[in-house]
């Protein structure tokens, strides 16, 4: 078997180094009702070439983003990851390293990890980012709980422009402690009114930008009634490349800012892993979740980084920790960062930009569509449509997917029991589309809905 | 110049690197992309953004060569021995990496219409089958994300049970003093207070004073099996009825499972609820901190409570169940879409290769080579614990005991022998603990050169050498780091 190196002599001459007679005598403290004799009756170790021949039959099943025109977003971007990315993630120093609790033999995570902390600062507006999450509902959940601490207070309000993940994740993480959840309904016109839940009990708002449904909005006052009121204002973003575009959460006020990360570096992945970003006021460090990397010197006096500030978390303060969090997301977070420094400052701007200018083609395309109506006045790179009344975005995006054609997530797949959603459908366009993707959407969406 | 010093201040193939925000030239770029036209201010809502984020702008050779220089500064499983004790760094087949990239796996989305990813669920449903056939169990939570996530997850399970039963007045949940600090930590994120029980002399868990512990406000036990000493609970059947009789639920910290795959069926024991560490056990990257993957597998008492989503075998294929139904009663959503996919697949990748015998077989020699270790080094470091461990073996300080040398600093002179230390200070039931896992995919050979290494500076230790070890280590990009100045100063970012 190619990943076991012992032979059977070298297992004869270990055995008897230690005064076994068999490997079985080392299990002697297994109770012997629970001991299996042999190997479970399931299948047997194959070569690279089974192996391979098998996954490649299953990934054979999926229709995959490359091969259809592609509109699906809704907290999962496709996006353009540069091939130098996943070129240096394979590199085994990175790829096989543990976590770096040893700093003089992980300086090389420690940097880009260092560096990571200060792109997310950066882009988030903030003043201080950790290493990173889970993914962004993890740290959505997270933020609520961490808001809760650092105001004493026990009331989360979680907007209707929340992805429901988020919300979700949130309320259970909730459920059993003193901490509550107000979870306000799904908002596709952007007309929940916040500001006038926001009391002295409030501990936080959390609020999606752009949102759930698409639509971006200005937060400045919503930061301002919280601040008022003793609460902490929590952004969630969802599309940080939107960061290249649009005025940072940080600007607008917020306290704590999370995103889902995995636009950037990650790609898809049918999901997970995700990458969870959490960045807070530096007034509130202390008050983190996660590992944070801290700048140093050696015993040379040569600049250098080391996880710092572990105080807060669970391998010191056990049961007291600010969260269970242990593993999180490093490669992810790595990939990230590469990416981010492939583009730089410039290129993300650009790549924003594009983004842009791509949903506003697909909604001026999405006019020739009758009875669809685009329900966001400004977005980013995905918005909401409306298909009209008695339309099933459900039924429809199934049909276009018998087309080959991934035609956006309807919102019924979130919300089932919300009849007046059944014809809403959420699209989203990046820089991986062409004109003649949109050209077949179209296309498909005239002849479905005729 | 010195002898030791270059006007560079690189060091041949140990080359300094600056941050990428101490380079770079503004307008520079490592990706080419069209030009996207003039921005449609009418859809910006007024909330173009003003000033520049400051981020570096830099081409593809200098990223690809800062990245690669950083890369150097690190040590990983690749590079040599990893001897980390309770964290199982083993070998990471690049099969597992080959086949995470195929694009009907790789570039998938989570919302498709499931009938376009039907190859993806038969992923999860496999490696799920998998997963209950090795420990007995009927049913799994997929979607945790890491280790710390399935302990939260298991215990939000039990105290859901415990709610829908009435008894919610079970908040009281038992911890040995040696278990992971992501046990309590878990524990008191689902309202449950922590009451901590004390090990025998042997290392396990002292079962009259379980025993004692007991009472109605108990909701369970948490504990991990092998233990954190390395050492099998061989009570163990004995403790899961004591907790059952006391009406709680037995949580199983499935963190060194890698020790008994194959060879014991954890539902055997009377377990209702373990994590598997998919990077631990499954041979999946630890990318130098995550992501992993926790699946945890419940029993039929606790099953109906598993969070969404998960996959059911359905009239026309595969289904993913996303809200509840019909029978179960789910305690909610633990995470973003549908779990750790990527991490699936390469997870499934070495079980498809190992297979059953495969699997049974690197237990079996993970337990070996863990037990030469300690046979080969008892005369010369100090065991904490007789008679055979698992997959990794325990040892204290008293064999440092007056030579000036802390466990410590025996770590950091590893380092220059070309050695990862070992899991130092833990668990805490030890003195200056020193914990060695060698895992399965580690020859012979190789462990017997660590232990000639490890025999060699007990010597040097024992011999008078303790300013030697303060010093060390001497041959890394950086030396020892001021720990104290990072957290009293905390410098957390770059700035202009």
């Amino acid at each position: 078997m190619r990943y076991l190196p012992l032979t059977d002599s070298d297992r004869r001459a270990m055995l008897a180094a230690i005064g076994a007679t068999d490997v079985d005598e080392l299990f002697r403290d297994v109770p012997a009702a629970a001991r299996l004799a042999e190997a479970l009756p399931l299948p047997r170790h194959q070569g690279e070439m089974e192996v391979e021949r098998a996954f490649t039959r299953m990934a054979g099943k999926n229709l995959s983003a490359g091969c259809a025109p592609f509109f699906i977003g809704a907290g999962i971007y496709r996006h353009h990851v540069p091939a130098a990315v996943d070129q240096l993630l394979l590199r085994g120093e990175f790829l096989t390293a543990y976590t770096p609790y040893q700093p003089e033999v992980s300086q090389g995570t420690l940097q880009a990890l260092f560096e990571f902390q200060t792109q997310v600062a950066m882009i988030t507006g903030m003043d201080v980012a950790n290493a990173s999450m889970y993914d962004g509902a993890t740290a959505a959940a997270e933020a609520a709980v961490m808001a809760c601490r650092v105001t004493k207070r026990a009331r989360v309000i979680l907007s209707g422009s929340l992805h429901p993940h988020y919300a979700e994740t949130t309320e259970t993480s909730l459920r059993y402690t003193e901490m509550t959840a107000e979870r306000l309904p799904p908002d596709p016109l952007g007309f929940e009114d916040l500001l006038g839940r926001v009391d002295s009990r409030t501990a936080c708002v959390v609020v999606q930008n752009p949102g759930f449904f698409g639509g971006v909005r200005d937060l400045r006052l919503l930061a301002a009634t919280c601040h008022e009121a003793g609460a902490l204002l929590v952004v969630m973003v969802a599309e940080p490349t939107s960061l290249g575009l649009f005025e940072s959460p940080g600007a607008m006020g917020a306290d704590i800012v999370v995103c889902e990360g995995q636009s950037l570096g990650v790609g898809m992945n049918f999901g997970g892993p995700g990458l969870g970003l959490f960045a807070t006021r530096d007034k509130y460090v202390r008050q983190m979740p996660g590992r944070l990397v801290g700048q140093t010197v050696d015993v040379d006096g040569k600049r250098g980084w080391v996880l710092t500030l572990s105080t807060r978390e669970q391998h010191i303060r056990r049961e007291k920790a600010t969260s269970n969090i242990c593993t999180n997301s490093g490669l992810c977070a790595l990939a990230f960062s590469m990416h981010l420094t492939m583009l730089g400052g410039s290129g993300l701007a650009r790549l924003a930009e594009l983004n842009h200018a791509m949903a506003v083609k697909l909604e001026q395309k999405l006019a020739a569509v009758k009875g669809l109506k685009v329900l966001a006045q400004s977005y980013y790179n995905e918005f909401a449509v409306h298909l009209g009344d008695g339309a099933d975005a459900a039924l429809l995006v199934d049909k276009l997917a018998d087309q080959g054609i991934l035609a956006g997530v309807p919102a019924s797949r979130f919300y089932p029991t919300w009849p007046e959603l059944a014809p809403v459908l959420i699209l989203a366009a990046t820089e991986t589309n062409t004109e003649d993707d949109m050209d077949r959407l179209v296309a498909g969406l005239k002849e479905a809905l005729s | 110049m010195s002898e030791t010093t270059t006007f560079s201040g690189n060091r041949g193939l140990q080359i300094e690197e600056k941050l990428i925000f101490e380079m770079g030239n503004e307008g520079c770029s490592g990706v080419d992309l069209p030009e996207p036209g003039p921005v449609d201010l009418d859809r910006m809502g007024g909330l173009a953004k003003r000033g520049s984020s400051g981020l570096p702008d830099l081409s593809e050779p200098q990223v690809v060569r800062h990245y690669t220089r950083l890369s150097q500064k690190n040590y990983g499983i690749d590079t040599g021995f990893y001897p980390l004790g309770s964290c199982t760094m083993k070998h990471n087949p690049r099969l597992s990496e080959k086949v995470a990239r195929l694009p009907g796996l790789a570039d998938l989305h989570p919302l498709q219409p499931q009938k376009t990813v039907q190859g993806a669920l038969e992923v999860m449903d496999s490696l799920a089958h998998w997963l209950k056939e090795l420990t007995g169990m009927p049913a799994v939570a997929m979607s945790p994300a890491a280790g710390a996530h399935g302990e939260w997850c298991g215990l939000m399970a039990i105290r859901t049970a415990h709610e829908e039963k009435g008894e919610g007045h079970r908040r009281r949940v038992l911890v040995p003093e040696s278990a992971h600090g992501t046990n309590p930590a878990s524990a008191a994120m689902c309202g449950f207070t922590v009451d901590p029980i004390p090990a025998k002399e042997n290392g396990r868990v002292d079962l009259d004073a379980l025993k004692a512990k007991l009472g109605p406000d108990v909701a369970g036990l948490m504990l991990t099996n092998p233990n954190t000493c390395g050492l099998f609970e061989s009570e163990i059947i004995e403790i899961a009825a004591a907790i059952h009789g006391a009406g709680g639920y037995f949580y199983c910290d499935g963190a060194n499972f890698n020790a008994i795959v194959g060879r014991v069926k954890i539902a055997d024991l009377g377990i209702d609820c373990m994590h598997i560490n998919l990077h631990k056990t499954f041979a999946t990257p630890h990318g130098g901190g995550g992501p992993g993957a926790g699946p945890t597998v419940l029993s039929a008492a606790l099953a109906p409570f598993a969070p969404v989503p998960y996959v059911v075998h359905g009239k026309g294929g595969f289904e993913l169940v996303e809200d509840a139904r019909e029978g179960a009663k789910p305690f909610g959503r633990v995470k973003g879409f549908h779990g750790q996919f990527g991490v699936f697949v390469r997870a499934l990748a070495y079980i498809a290769s190992m297979g059953a015998d495969g699997l049974r077989q690197a237990s079996s020699d993970a337990v070996l080579n863990a037990n030469y270790l300690q046979a080969r080094l008892g005369d010369m470091l100090t065991p904490s614990f007789d008679g055979p461990c698992m997959h990794e073996a325990l040892f204290d300080d008293r064999f440092l005991k007056d030579t000036g040398v802390t466990t410590l600093d025996f770590a950091k002179a590893l380092i220059d022998e070309g050695y990862h230390p070992m899991t130092m200070y833990f668990p805490l039931v030890v003195h200056g603990a020193l914990l060695m896992e060698p895992t399965e995919t580690e020859s012979k050979e190789a462990i017997d050169q660590f232990i000639d290494v490890v025999r060699s500076l007990a010597l040097r230790a024992k011999a008078g050498a303790a300013d030697e070890f303060k010093a060390s280590p001497r041959f890394t990009p950086r030396r020892r780091l001021d720990e104290t100045l990072a957290a009293r100063t905390p410098v957390l970012r770059w700035k202009a």
